[in-house]
């Protein structure tokens, strides 16, 4: 009986958990909950992985009401995915959250936090099961809104601006966003993603259509901060307390790509988007322009959180890579990314967490010396950078591979000769925090440091681990990833 | 045992033996033995293997399926077989060699010295044995990071200097290049294990195996050619017993190795012959060899004139794959054996010098062979070995070469290697030779012996048996002794083999000869 309701349970139970947070405003109570929501979230998700992996793709009808008129929640192989990493990051971000918050925000505001978290897990997972094109904006929002407030809990007042300056560029975004979706109603007359792809094909050549997609995919491109719209990210990821970076990186632009996705293969999907608006030559050269631009800005940066910040934006270059090569290997390579870099940055944001935690900084010159007092710390940040320049055994060598298969499959070798030289970028500025950290001589607030708490060491290397993990058994991930691929791209008549 | 057991053992050892060395870093008397008996354990292993790879058999193994229709496989054949069998078996002398230089040069951070070195010869191990391009290219990158913490091991702005330039390069390469031609190869056969004859045989282009084979071949950079050869020197800032074994022999010869794998088992002999995409390389391979003995003239610093001498010694191996004939390419293996046990010889009397008497400089070394006889007699066993004269092992592998190079009709060749025996006479003979029958020179000493006086405990190895206070300016026998016994055991060891290897090349010639019959 549960079983039929797991689509709608995986949104309402952190739904429902994140305003009790507030009746009972206690900070305990509330990581409790935050414990509960993420914990039985990633069950749910691994159920419904399950479900879909044995008995394809699952369709639910909200209270009833049939789709296309009531909201559909539509979960395939590659929402189900989705849905899992969304959640497990959340479960571990929960272990580390408690330990992490303690410098960083007052006890009194910590039950605010857990309910924001619970209501930011609630949207994302949200946008990942609706079937519905406005539904996802509702959760866009929900996600969105309650991101801005996570934001400005960081220490340093600068939290503020950047969750304005984000509250502004995410607003614009979500206006876009509907604006897009409003248009694409007044042609077809359905809200619903799979109705609308059915009908979008015989309205396709109109204006209104391609503008919609136009107002589609630049808002869901700002919420995704694809170059050159990734203003809002450097410092949102800098300021926000060290959780919800971690959060963040390993979900939110996730998700955003996930709607993406969703928008241009399964609305889209009865057109040929990507010759008929040349959407992929322009994808294209954004993604490799992302790439050049986030690595070659990360090398100068001082901060390292900002550095892998600037770092996000070149990765979310490669994920758009693959998804502008529009083949399944292309495709799998972006999803596999997704999934590759999710767990590789939220290892290193929780490691720079640990060190901020110690050190109250994550500048580079305050870092000097590191290595030898916070050993473990920054084995996981090394590991974790090595997983950004792609060596063998990490993750990121599995999503390189994939994106270079599918580069030379289309005979594009530049195309693969420069996402060679891109990673060579990431070798730099990797190499920067390594230098920094083993071979300047510690300063003295370095040499009195102690080791980071466990408390906050398990959860950076549970992800750290995976990232390791799923470098060297990368079957599972790529099977699931080509799986959703070749759904996504064969759902074209 | 099965050999399938025996060949994952052999490399899990050294990384098991790593853990030892971690937990047992507190007690240094201890550590040490976690070291001996685990590279003792490894060479056992190794050597059992031997047997079972000469009887014909090629036992394989799939550790797990990495990525659809790729996998970690390793499958032993003679040209493994014998790099394995060079890398456990001097990592053992090497550690004994260790032994009296860490100590000696008051080296800081053992524990983490012999932590990545266990790494990286298990590395080395599983590139010997990789069944396929991914597993090599996977434990190639492994070594390259796991030898990082080695090469910088000093922790100073110059070992800081010469880790980048280590790194940059080897990544640079193997990352463009290497990995591109990989992929390459995967799109367009849809395997990248290693079978005999190569995996072209369906008639590929001769432009595109020529781009695909030049990616390969410099995305090796391991292998030292030029112009992507100035890692090497870079790595020289390293202790040196990390410059004897891995930039004489593990490293270095996993760079040759895996150009020689990759030409045989990759491109095949014959679609390599008869496309005739390799000749050009062959002259670059020749003009490294001569080119880096040129430079090795002008280095005084010993550790970079070796390092030079290495850079040239390896395009041999390298020209023996490109000329791509059966006897060069026998050569070519034979060579990695030979110079492996010449060249450690020398790294390890470079090294036992430097304990001994702090010289660096070749300059510096004029009349100290009387006082340091074993250590300048082995050095010259190691350069007759190098300069491929008998009775040492260096003569067969050269023998070979040329014969290979002659029957692809590249006479030019020929002569280079030629060339390059008289070269090296001219710059590594000259060493021993100075240090047994010239005078010492009183400039160097008496700068030695101030040295002693004024900065005693400057310098981290400024720790001088003797301080020289009060002693004649001219003689240079004053506080230098021989090395510590444990340098001379393993030097003695490795100049044995060398001349050992003149003796039982028929052996090991036989050993190989398979990989070269269809």
């Amino acid at each position: 009986m549960i079983a039929a309701h797991l689509p709608a349970l995986q949104v309402v139970v952190p739904l429902i958990l994140a305003p009790i947070c507030i009746i009972f405003r206690s900070a305990t109570v509330g990581w409790v909950l935050m414990l509960a929501g993420s914990w039985s979230a990633l069950a749910i998700a691994l159920a419904i992985l399950e479900q879909v992996t044995t008995g394809g793709t699952i369709v639910y009808a909200l209270g009833d009401w049939a789709a296309p008129w009531g909201i559909e929640y539509r979960i395939d192989t590659l929402g189900a995915f989705v849905l899992v990493i969304v959640s497990a990051i959340a479960a571990v971000v929960s272990l580390y959250v408690k330990t992490s918050i303690e410098h960083e925000i007052p006890p009194v505001r910590r039950y605010l936090f857990h309910c924001m978290m619970l209501l930011c897990l609630s949207g994302l997972l949200g946008m990942t099961v609706t079937g519905d094109a406005f539904n996802l904006f509702v959760f866009l929002e929900i996600s969105s809104l309650s991101t801005y407030v996570l934001i400005s809990f960081g220490r340093d007042r600068r939290s503020l601006t950047a969750a304005y300056r984000y509250l502004i560029m995410g607003t614009v975004g979500a206006t876009f966003y509907v604006i897009g979706v409003g248009m694409m109603y007044m042609m077809t007359g359905t809200l619903n993603m799979a109705d609308l792809a059915a009908k979008v094909p015989e309205v396709a050549d109109t204006r209104t259509i391609q503008a919609a997609l136009a107002f589609l995919t630049v808002g869901l491109a700002l919420k995704v901060a694809m170059f050159p719209l990734h203003l809002w990210l450097p410092n949102a990821y800098c300021y926000a307390p060290s959780a919800v970076t971690v959060f963040l990186a390993a979900t939110a632009t996730k998700v955003a790509i996930y709607a993406f996705i969703r928008v241009v293969f399964t609305v889209f999907g009865g057109v040929e988007v990507f010759e008929a608006f040349n959407v992929q030559g322009l994808l294209m050269v954004l993604a490799i322009a992302g790439m050049f631009a986030g690595s070659a800005v990360a090398i100068y940066q001082t901060n390292v959180k900002r550095l892998m910040a600037y770092s996000s934006v070149a990765q979310i270059g490669y994920m758009m890579l693959g998804i502008s090569f529009g083949s399944v290997t292309g495709l799998a390579g972006g999803i596999i990314h997704l999934f590759n870099h999710a767990v590789t940055k939220g290892g290193i944001f929780m490691a720079l967490g640990c060190i901020a935690y110690r050190l109250g900084s994550v500048n580079l010159d305050d870092m000097a010396g590191i290595g030898k007092k916070m050993p473990a710390t920054m084995l996981a940040v090394v590991i974790g950078g090595l997983s950004l320049i792609g060596v063998p055994l990490t993750a990121g060598f599995i999503s390189k591979w994939y994106l270079i298969r599918a580069a030379l499959e289309s005979d594009a070798w530049p195309i693969a000769l420069l996402v060679l030289l891109s990673s060579l970028l990431a070798v730099i500025y990797v190499w920067r925090i390594v230098e920094t950290a083993y071979f300047r001589q510690p300063s003295r607030v370095v040499e009195e440091m102690e080791p980071a708490p466990l408390s906050l060491l398990v959860p950076t290397y549970i992800l750290i681990g995976a990232a390791v993990y799923f470098g060297i058994d990368a079957t599972t991930t790529i099977d699931v990833a080509i799986a959703a691929a070749e759904g996504l791209l064969g759902a074209k008549p | 045992m099965s050999p399938e057991a025996t060949l994952l053992l052999a490399m899990a050892a050294p990384l098991v033996g790593a853990i030892g060395i971690f937990v047992t870093g507190y007690e240094p008397n201890l550590r040490e033995s976690v070291t001996m008996v685990t590279a003792l354990i490894t060479f056992a292993l190794v050597a059992t293997l031997f047997p079972v790879v000469a009887s014909g058999a090629a036992p394989s193994v799939t550790l797990l399926e990495m990525f659809p229709g790729l996998s970690i496989t390793f499958t032993l054949e003679p040209l493994g077989m014998i790099f394995a069998g060079i890398a456990s078996f001097l990592w053992i002398i090497t550690s004994i060699y260790s032994l009296g230089y860490m100590r000696g040069h008051h080296e800081q951070n053992q524990t983490r010295f012999y932590f990545f070195f266990a790494v990286a010869i298990s590395a080395a191990i599983a590139i010997a044995f990789s069944g396929n391009m991914l597993t090599l290219f996977i434990f190639y990158e492994v070594l390259t990071i796991s030898t990082y913490p080695l090469v910088t091991h000093a922790g100073t702005e110059a070992a800081k200097k010469g880790g980048r330039i280590y790194l940059g390069i080897l990544i640079t390469t193997s990352i463009s290049f290497l990995l591109l031609g990989m992929i390459w190869t995967y799109v367009e056969v849809g395997t990248l294990d290693f079978k005999k004859g190569g995996l072209f045989t369906n008639g590929a282009g001769a432009g595109m195996l020529g781009i695909l084979f030049g990616l390969y071949i410099y995305g090796i950079g391991k292998a030292a050619l030029m112009p992507f050869h100035r890692w090497l020197p870079a790595a020289m800032v390293a202790p040196t017993p990390v410059s004897a074994l891995l930039h004489a022999v593990a490293v270095v010869k996993a760079g040759v190795f895996s150009v020689l794998k990759v030409t045989l088992y990759i491109f095949g002999l014959e679609t390599l012959r008869d496309s005739g995409v390799s000749d050009w390389l062959a002259y670059v391979a020749g003009a490294t060899v001569i080119i880096a003995s040129l430079v090795a003239m002008t280095k005084d610093n010993l550790k970079a004139r070796l390092a030079y001498s290495t850079i040239s010694q390896l395009s041999y191996v390298v020209l023996g794959g490109m000329v791509a004939t059966s006897l060069g390419m026998m050569g070519g293996a034979m060579h990695i054996v030979m110079h492996a046990f010449g060249k450690i010889t020398l790294f390890f009397c470079a090294g036992a010098i430097m304990v001994a008497s702090h010289r660096t400089e070749v300059s510096q070394l004029k009349g100290l062979g009387r006082t340091m006889p074993v250590t300048f007699i082995c050095f010259t066993i190691g350069t007759l070995s190098i300069i491929g004269l008998p009775p040492l092992g260096g003569l067969w592998s050269k023998w070979y070469l040329a014969l290979g190079a002659a029957d692809a009709g590249h006479l030019i060749l020929v002569g280079v290697l030629m060339l390059s025996s008289l070269l090296n006479i001219a710059y590594l003979l000259v060493i021993p030779v100075r240090a047994f029958f010239s005078e010492p020179d009183p400039d160097v000493e008496a700068q030695f012996n101030d040295h002693h006086d004024d900065h005693h405990g400057d310098e981290h190895h400024d720790h001088a048996p003797a301080t020289g206070a009060g002693a004649p300016v001219i003689c240079p026998a004053h506080g230098i002794h021989e090395a510590p016994l444990p340098c001379l055991i393993a030097i003695s060891i490795t100049a044995a083999g060398s001349i050992a290897l003149f003796f039982f090349a028929g052996p090991i010639f036989e050993f190989l000869k398979p990989i070269v019959t269809p």
